[in-house]
């Protein structure tokens, strides 16, 4: 056997679950329910989703970070994630790439927001540092000082999972819909959502130039074995976690409160 | 000198106050409580116990911005998970170190998260029970067991 493969042979598995447009509410359903039932590694990649949609964490409340009437009016799905971090606006220029591991996977890392946060810096640094100047600005990837990816991540007690929404490309109209966060990184220094984010594509070559070295740079910690979604069975369905799809009427609510506020 | 002054202070102000302390990690952890693996305390009060995350956990997991309390009148079973907290990016389960019935929860969590990182043994409590087993608090941790738990998971990385 050629020794790259006998070290290959060393490292945890890893399954690779590649996606193209599933609805982020299934895929949210799909990463609660690996990260909770499963007991093995996953890199879940998913090529945009279907809808826009507002993607809020696990304590986001609408009435402090959605515009609610014009979201309201255009029927913009609004999701509760299971993880923490803060709000997102996802479309079809969204690409998803989820890391759920065992906490003992990766040799010396402490299963803690900031190491977990860092060691994916220096995974995605590798992937693009040739083609930008890559930083992991406080809890960001971004080029320069400029976000393009927005991270969030859930520990539970013998795995985490650490999700990222990488902007190849986005819709400037829709960050309309999200207000300013009053619970901002120091770095984006008060800039406008447009002045804030760049685009991938502006950076990288090609989507699969990234999607490949990542799962190259992957490959430096895992043995990673391509995995179809027909293979999951039970585990695909969804089940009753955190995450959720918020009504009309909790909307609606939220928006009357944002109105008595404003008065 | 100077150091080795404030060091000796620290050490007799914490002997005092029962609070001992990991000058490696400068985590706080008191000598009467229980504590878990996954980095809980309980204090046991009778068929009573109050619950809450140690300053270790608090200290690893950065600012405490959001924490999921249970519903009064659930249970909560060892080992098991019964609500999360939010520290910047991430959600994090906490683990009950015992199992009971929930009697109270600290409603000021709500409005200050915050507690948890600043009084992590006092007023960060998180909710307290009703213990529907006294005999699970011998497989905990005493203080000087959980101080050696966090500085060999700490060297190991």
């Amino acid at each position: 056997m050629a020794l790259p493969q006998a070290i290959k042979a060393g490292l945890p598995c890893m399954n690779l679950l590649r996606m193209t447009a599933v609805p982020i509410l299934e895929q949210l359903y799909l990463e609660e329910r690996l990260l909770r039932s499963s007991a093995e590694n996953w890199c879940i990649i998913n090529h945009g989703t279907s809808l826009p949609t507002i993607v809020m964490g696990i304590s986001g409340r609408p009435s402090e970070l959605v515009e609610l009437k014009p979201v309201l009016r255009d029927q913009i799905p609004v999701i509760r994630r299971f993880s923490g971090g803060g709000t997102v606006i996802i479309d079809n220029g969204t690409l998803f790439v989820s890391l759920i591991c065992n906490k003992n996977a990766i040799p010396g890392l402490q299963p803690y927001p900031h190491p977990i946060m860092s060691w994916t810096g220096q995974l995605y640094g590798q992937v693009l540092c040739e083609f930008g100047d890559f930083h992991l600005r406080e809890n960001d990837y971004a080029f320069n000082s400029h976000k393009f990816g927005g991270n969030a991540q859930s520990i539970i007690k013998d795995r985490w999972i650490h999700h990222t929404s990488f902007l190849w490309d986005y819709d400037a109209r829709n960050m309309e819909y999200l207000k300013l966060p009053s619970r901002a990184p120091k770095y984006r220094s008060a800039r406008s959502h447009v002045e804030f984010l760049c685009r991938m594509k502006d950076y990288v070559p090609s989507r699969t130039s990234f999607i490949e070295g990542t799962i190259k740079s992957l490959g430096g910690h895992f043995s990673i074995r391509p995995f179809d979604l027909d293979e999951l069975g039970s585990l695909s369905s969804s089940l009753s976690g955190s995450t959720k799809l918020l009504t009309r009427q909790e909307l609606e609510e939220a928006c009357t409160s944002q109105c008595v506020a404003v008065r | 000198m100077a150091m080795a002054s404030r060091l000796m202070w620290a050490s007799r102000a914490a002997s005092y106050l029962k609070i001992s302390t990991c000058p490696r990690a400068f985590s706080t952890v008191i000598k009467d409580l229980k504590y878990a693996d996954t980095h809980e305390w309980v204090k046991v009060d009778g068929s009573s116990a109050t619950i809450g995350i140690t300053d270790h956990a608090q200290d690893h997991l950065g600012d405490v911005v959001y924490v999921e309390l249970p519903e009064v009148g659930s249970s909560v079973n060892q080992g098991k998970n019964f609500g999360a907290v939010e520290s910047v990016k991430a959600t994090s389960d906490v683990i009950s170190p015992v199992s009971g019935e929930v009697v109270e929860v600290n409603t000021e969590l709500n409005g200050s998260p915050g507690l948890v990182n600043a009084s992590p043994y006092e007023d960060g409590w998180i909710l307290k029970v009703k213990l529907s087993n006294n005999g699970e608090v011998n497989s905990l941790m005493d203080s000087e067991q959980y101080s050696k738990f966090c500085e060999e998971e700490d060297a190991k990385h």
